[in-house]
């Protein structure tokens, strides 16, 4: 393929065609834009004017050039651009496609797999039968799968890199056992891999090998190491070249249980190290939380590290019965524990329900004897889930009660009364010293220094199950140490305390080895292969070769010896023993790909072996693109034609254009004027309706539609303002009429809502500020205005419209108001309600079903709240209607008898506001002969 | 359509007699009524000639002098006093006016077809609506494609919409015609007054000739430039071949734009020729632009004739 630089061409021959351009701008350089026809009858005056420029005929260069380009990009568009143009690789006979697949390979694993098509594409050009091997997972001794190159392609997508490197012998051997001769290709990772040189001797005796290598070479993480406070890490790298920054991030599940990055640190490698430290400072809680160490942008197995109980610290409660001895520190209860637990454990201290919602490891009780019994649940409630609860025997704990007749949850063991001493001036014999721990203790193992004495202990009562609760004795067999298991946890009682009063144990290395076993304290990082002899240890989980966490699965078990070696670094990690977190009895083990010493070696080809890049350079083909230019290149051609022809704006006058831009301008004025004008408007109506609403006491009714009806209303609930202000507290403004649909109803105490039959139903938005009005505390008085002839329900329009309209309302069961209900007495004392019409059924909501009548009492004791609703038919507002001139504005019924029912309407009016706006106050006056009983006294 | 048999029956005559009559008939009526509107516009001030003579005006009392005859002195008002007075009336003679609307090609160019009205339109306009003043203030107005002498009264009105009808119909129908056109300086009565309407883009001698005859005859009148903007700006720009209306004249050039200057110009001088023309004969000559109201024009029209008087 012809080619310049990166770009090539699939019809080069055609680029032959750019010869013709010089030809082509002389051409178009003599050819004049088309002229214009225009009609003009100006033209009389035009005749005889010269043009002064004759040289604007030809075109100008610029829109030559711009030709020019246009005219070139379509020829060598349809030349057939590409961009990075594809090698053929030409080779004959059987190919051997080998890679290492190991966790090195996965940082640039698409890359390889691209790699390896592009090879197998072009054997597949040249029908070479290929076999692709992934050193990793390799086929059986001396099989070679040879097939069609084509064939491998779906076969690609099965391969994945493994976490292990590959297996040195196992390579070699079966390099070896290869039979026929064929070519190599080896996708390398850049790792020196034990036994490389001899698989390459091996496959250069079939035929030549090339090596495929990227330069970028992968980066490793040893385990983290926990050193003075700090969790240190080291990133690896093969080859000692210019500085370099890694990030190494810290994941963990978050107290909600996500993971995520807990922390991150930039680890620096100096030119020429292949090594960089990095350290992090965690919090405790936070430094336990974490699960794994990462290399940011690294992919691989060898680029994570998980991490197990070597980097946990356990958080440990230490608890004292008395704190009181000030000064005397040695003598302190805990100094030991403290001493003892520092550097290996991470110490709590507080008050015991403190401790316990910080869920600690464990809680150590110095001679603590009793504790109050809602924490003595709490804290057997935390070692049931797994807590170890470690005490200390002591004075106190000698002179209580505690575990003597019946055994303490939270001891081991009973106990006998007093204790006993030995060796002491008062008393017969030797200090003890300690039996060896048997082998069922935990403490198997430990040596017994000589100058561990006992002087005093307490005593366990024999029982069935001391033997087996004794983990640690004196050497005349009384227990030292007792343990019981409490569900998932543990109680551990020594016998002695933690000071050195009783024994010289807490004085002792061994102390601190017990604590450790007893899992108090954390245990060194790494465990001896001996202590793992003979023990099996699952794995939880296990990492794969681009580093992500997976469940183990069922995965077999390994033994403890393999497992040691393999952290040893003494043996290599495989399929066998997969890289991973693995648990045993008490604690987990993380195997990682690369051990504390591990180091990563560059490999060396000798230089008879070719090595090649892995960078595959995609084909780009870029006809289209540079067709696309030659055509926005005559577009632009065009607009310049046009504007060269002086046809791209039409000619127009001056005056209209400026005419029509100002109209346009003032049109957009206007709306911009218009459109804030309205919306301000509006909201000062609101805002006026709330001023007039709230800077009074004002009563409302609803607008109904009806103006005659509205009008009534609201002469209406004038009268009874007036009367409101005559006779009472209570000073309405003017009435306000109110609808439904727009204005805010919050304002309001009182609304007063007269039943019109031709009443539209309220919108949704309405409703829906009427019952949130209803349940913040307003009150609605309904009024059908048919005197109830139909009694409470459909006998009327108004009645049957009345359900309708209330159907959607919030409203509480109803009762007939009764003869003790608030209303009755909020100001006078009334028994009827009558309005223009006197019907006895006025409805309010009804007293809770428990109210019962107290003998002794006029009222039931029924204080809560204001009836939401007031409903009836007595046509109140035409009662209390007055005219402008203050006369009654309807006839109420006749003569004398007439004004006294309109008296009492209006007496109702005020009782109802004053149930409205002083709620149940009347009705607390059932209380006063009790309060004023209790006053007395 | 019951009338619609009759019709197609003479088909051959009456058709073509009919589609004329409906033509003429719906352009009239808007022609009048928009001059109409545009003479409402124009207030008439007392008309009259501001001397003594024949008239029905009263114009002033004035002692009896001799040479008067008896049957002219005002009884009423002598009796008021001890001398015998006269009395005398405004001077009323009516004026004629003779109307040249250019019909020529070059009158149908519209800058903005659509948008702005042609010259033609707007020249037919004018006429009309000066002749609506004109008749309204009793003066004699004649249309010069007339070719009948200037009679009042509103039956003149509706012939020289007539004729001006008949021009629109011409346009309208892009009937062929010169390109250019001049008036003419001797068919005008004798002292009468004269309208000249056109864009004056023709020869400049043709209107130098009528205008030297018309002051010759002692017609004295107004001449109004009607162009359209563009004639005006001369907006154009690249490689054009201009032509005239009729296609007559053409003028190719390479750069329109290069010839704004010069074009402008020359419109400069042909108006300033035009000034010169009209201030020695005695005329009034000013410019009207179709994209400007025609009221201005109207009342620069009124003017110019009431100034003549």
């Amino acid at each position: 393929m012809f080619a310049i630089g990166p770009i090539g061409f699939t019809a080069p021959l055609l680029l032959w065609a750019l010869v013709v351009l010089p030809l082509l701008w002389l051409l178009l350089r003599a050819v004049p834009p088309a002229p214009i026809r225009r009609r003009f009858p100006g033209v009389a005056l035009l005749l005889g004017l010269e043009d002064e420029d004759s040289q604007t005929d030809r075109t100008p260069w610029w829109l030559l050039l711009l030709r020019m380009l246009a005219v070139a990009a379509i020829i060598i568009g349809f030349a057939g651009p590409v961009l990075n143009p594809e090698e053929r690789r030409e080779g004959t006979g059987p190919l051997l496609i080998a890679l290492d697949g190991g966790w090195a390979d996965a940082r640039d694993w698409p890359g390889r797999m691209a790699r390896i098509e592009g090879l197998l594409a072009d054997a597949a050009a040249t029908d070479r039968p290929v076999a692709v091997v992934s050193l990793t997972a390799l086929p059986a001794p001396g099989e070679l799968p040879m097939l069609a190159a084509a064939a491998w392609g779906p076969r690609l997508a099965g391969l994945e890199p493994t976490a292990w490197p590959p297996e040195s012998g196992a390579a070699v051997a079966w390099a070896e056992s290869v039979e026929g001769s064929f070519e190599t290709y080896w996708l390398s990772d850049g790792l020196d891999h034990e036994g490389r040189e001899e698989v390459l001797a091996a496959l250069e005796e079939k035929g030549p090998v090339t090596v495929f290598e990227s330069p970028r070479r992968p980066l490793g993480l040893r385990p983290a190491r926990f050193e003075d406070g700090q969790v240190r890490l080291t990133v690896l790298r093969p080859d000692e070249t210019a500085a370099q920054t890694a990030t190494v991030l810290a994941y963990g599940r978050d107290p909600s249980g996500t993971e995520r990055v807990l922390a991150r640190a930039e680890a620096a490698f100096e030119p020429q190290a292949t090594e960089a430290e990095v350290a992090l400072v965690l919090p405790a809680e936070l430094r336990n939380r974490i699960t794994r160490f990462e290399l940011q942008a690294a992919r691989g197995a060898g680029a994570v590290t998980l991490t197990d109980d070597g980097l946990r610290r356990r958080e440990v409660a230490l608890i004292a019965g008395r704190e009181d001895r000030e000064g005397l520190e040695l003598l302190s209860p805990l100094h030991y524990l403290e001493r003892a637990l520092q550097p290996t454990a991470d110490l709590v201290e507080g008050t015991l329900p403190d401790i316990l919602l910080a869920n600690p490891d464990a809680i150590v009780f110095a001679d603590v004897a009793d504790l109050p019994q809602a924490e003595k649940d709490d804290l057997l409630a935390w070692v049931e889930e797994g807590g170890m609860l470690l005490r200390f025997a002591g004075p106190q704990l000698a002179a209580s009660d505690v575990s003597r007749r019946d055994e303490d949850p939270l001891m081991p063991v009973r106990l006998r009364e007093g204790g006993r001493s030995v060796g002491g001036a008062m008393s017969w014999g030797e200090p003890k010293a300690l039996r060896p721990f048997p082998e069922a203790s935990p403490f198997y193992g430990l040596a017994l220094p000589d100058d561990v004495t006992v002087t005093a202990q307490v005593m366990a009562q024999p029982d069935p199950e001391l033997a087996e609760r004794v983990i640690a004795s004196l050497a005349d067999g009384t227990p030292l140490v007792t343990r019981k298991r409490v569900e998932q946890g543990s109680v551990v009682l020594f016998h002695v305390t933690a000071n050195a009063e009783w024994s010289s144990l807490p004085l002792s290395g061994l102390f601190v080895q017990m604590l450790e076993r007893l899992a108090i304290s954390t245990r060194p990082a790494s465990p001896e292969a001996s202590e793992l002899e003979g023990t099996v240890w699952t794995p939880e989980r296990v990492l794969d070769g681009f580093g992500g966490v997976q469940d183990a699965g069922t995965l077999p078990g390994v033994d403890g010896a393999d497992l040691g070696a393999a952290l040893a670094g003494e043996a290599p990690i495989g399929p066998e023993l997969r890289p991973g977190l693995y648990a045993g009895e008490d604690r987990l083990i993380a195997l990682n790909v690369l051990g504390s010493e591990a180091v990563l070696e560059p490999v060396n080809w000798p230089a008879r072996v070719p090595v090649e890049g892995l960078a595959v350079s995609r084909e780009t083909a870029l006809k289209g693109f540079v067709l696309t230019a030659a055509l926005v290149a005559l577009a632009l051609d065009i607009l310049a034609s046009l504007w060269l022809g002086g046809r791209l704006i039409a000619p127009r006058a001056k005056g209209v254009a400026r005419g029509s831009s100002t109209a346009g301008a003032v049109l957009i004025a206007a709306f911009l004027a218009a459109a804030p004008d309205g919306a301000k408007a509006q909201e000062e109506d609101l805002d006026l309706l709330a001023l007039e609403a709230t800077t009074e006491v004002v009563l409302a009714h609803v607008v109904t539609g009806d103006a005659r009806l509205d009008e009534v209303a609201q002469a209406g609930l004038r009268g009874l303002s007036d009367t409101l202000f005559r006779r009472t507290s209570i000073e309405p403004a003017e009435p306000i009429a109110v609808n439904l649909e727009t204005d805010e109803l919050a304002f309001f105490p009182f609304l007063y809502w007269p039943v019109n039959p031709n009443q539209p139903i309220p919108s949704d938005e309405a409703y829906a500020k009427l019952n949130r009005y209803l349940r913040t505390g307003g009150m609605i008085l309904f009024d059908t205005r048919d005197a109830d002839i139909g009694g409470f329900g459909a006998g009327t329009p108004e009645g049957r419209k009345l359900q309708e309209l209330a159907r959607p309302l919030d409203i509480p069961p109803l009762e007939p108001i009764p003869m003790d209900h608030v209303l009755t007495r909020t100001f006078y004392l009334l028994q009827d309600f009558p309005g223009r019409w006197a019907s006895r059924d006025v409805w309010v909501e009804a007293a809770p079903p428990d109210a019962e009548v107290v003998e002794g009492m006029p009222f039931r004791n029924l204080n809560d709240g204001v009836t939401p609703v007031v409903i009836g038919g007595n046509d109140w507002a035409a009662a209390w209607a007055v005219e402008n001139n203050g006369a009654a504005m309807f006839p109420v019924g006749r003569g004398y008898a007439g004004e006294q029912q309109r008296e009492i309407a209006y007496r109702f009016g005020v009782n109802l506001i004053m149930h409205v706006l002083t709620g149940n106050y009347k009705s607390d006056q059932v209380h006063v002969p009790a309060l004023l009983d209790r006053l007395g006294q | 359509m019951s009338d619609a048999g009759p019709v197609a029956l003479h088909a051959g005559v009456g058709r073509g007699l009919r589609s004329k009559a409906e033509g003429l008939a719906a352009a009239l009526p808007p022609l009048l009524a928009d001059a109409e509107h545009l003479a409402q516009t124009v207030l008439l001030g007392a008309h009259g000639r501001r001397r003594s003579g024949m008239g029905d005006e009263f114009w002033q009392y004035r002692p009896l002098a001799v040479g008067d005859e008896a049957r002219s002195i005002d009884w009423r008002r002598s009796a008021k006093s001890d001398q015998h007075f006269v009395r005398e009336k405004e001077w009323q003679a009516a004026q004629s006016v003779m109307l040249w609307c250019d019909e020529a090609m070059s009158m149908r160019f519209s800058g903005a077809p659509g948008k702005r009205p042609t010259k033609a339109e707007r020249a037919r306009l004018l006429s009309l609506a000066i002749a609506v003043l004109l008749v309204r203030g009793g003066e004699r107005v004649g249309l010069a494609r007339l070719d009948q002498p200037p009679r009042s009264g509103p039956l003149q009105l509706i012939r020289i919409a007539d004729a001006l009808g008949g021009a629109m119909e011409a346009e309208e129908q892009n009937l062929p015609g010169p390109d250019y056109g001049a008036p003419r300086g001797d068919t005008l009565p004798l002292h009468s007054r004269a309208v000249f309407l056109s864009d004056f883009m023709g020869e400049i001698d043709a209107a130098e000739n009528a205008l030297a005859r018309a002051a010759d005859r002692g017609v004295r009148g107004a001449l109004l430039m009607v162009l359209d903007p563009q004639e005006e700006e001369f907006p154009f720009d690249g490689r054009t071949i201009f032509e005239s209306m009729g296609g007559s004249l053409a003028h190719e050039t390479r750069k329109a734009g290069d010839l704004r200057a010069r074009y402008l110009d020359r419109l400069a001088a042909r108006k300033d020729r035009l000034e010169q023309l009209a201030r020695t004969t005695g005329w009034q000559f000013s410019t009207h632009h179709t994209d400007t109201p025609a009221q201005g024009a109207l009342l620069w029209l009124y003017g110019a004739l009431e100034h003549g008087r």
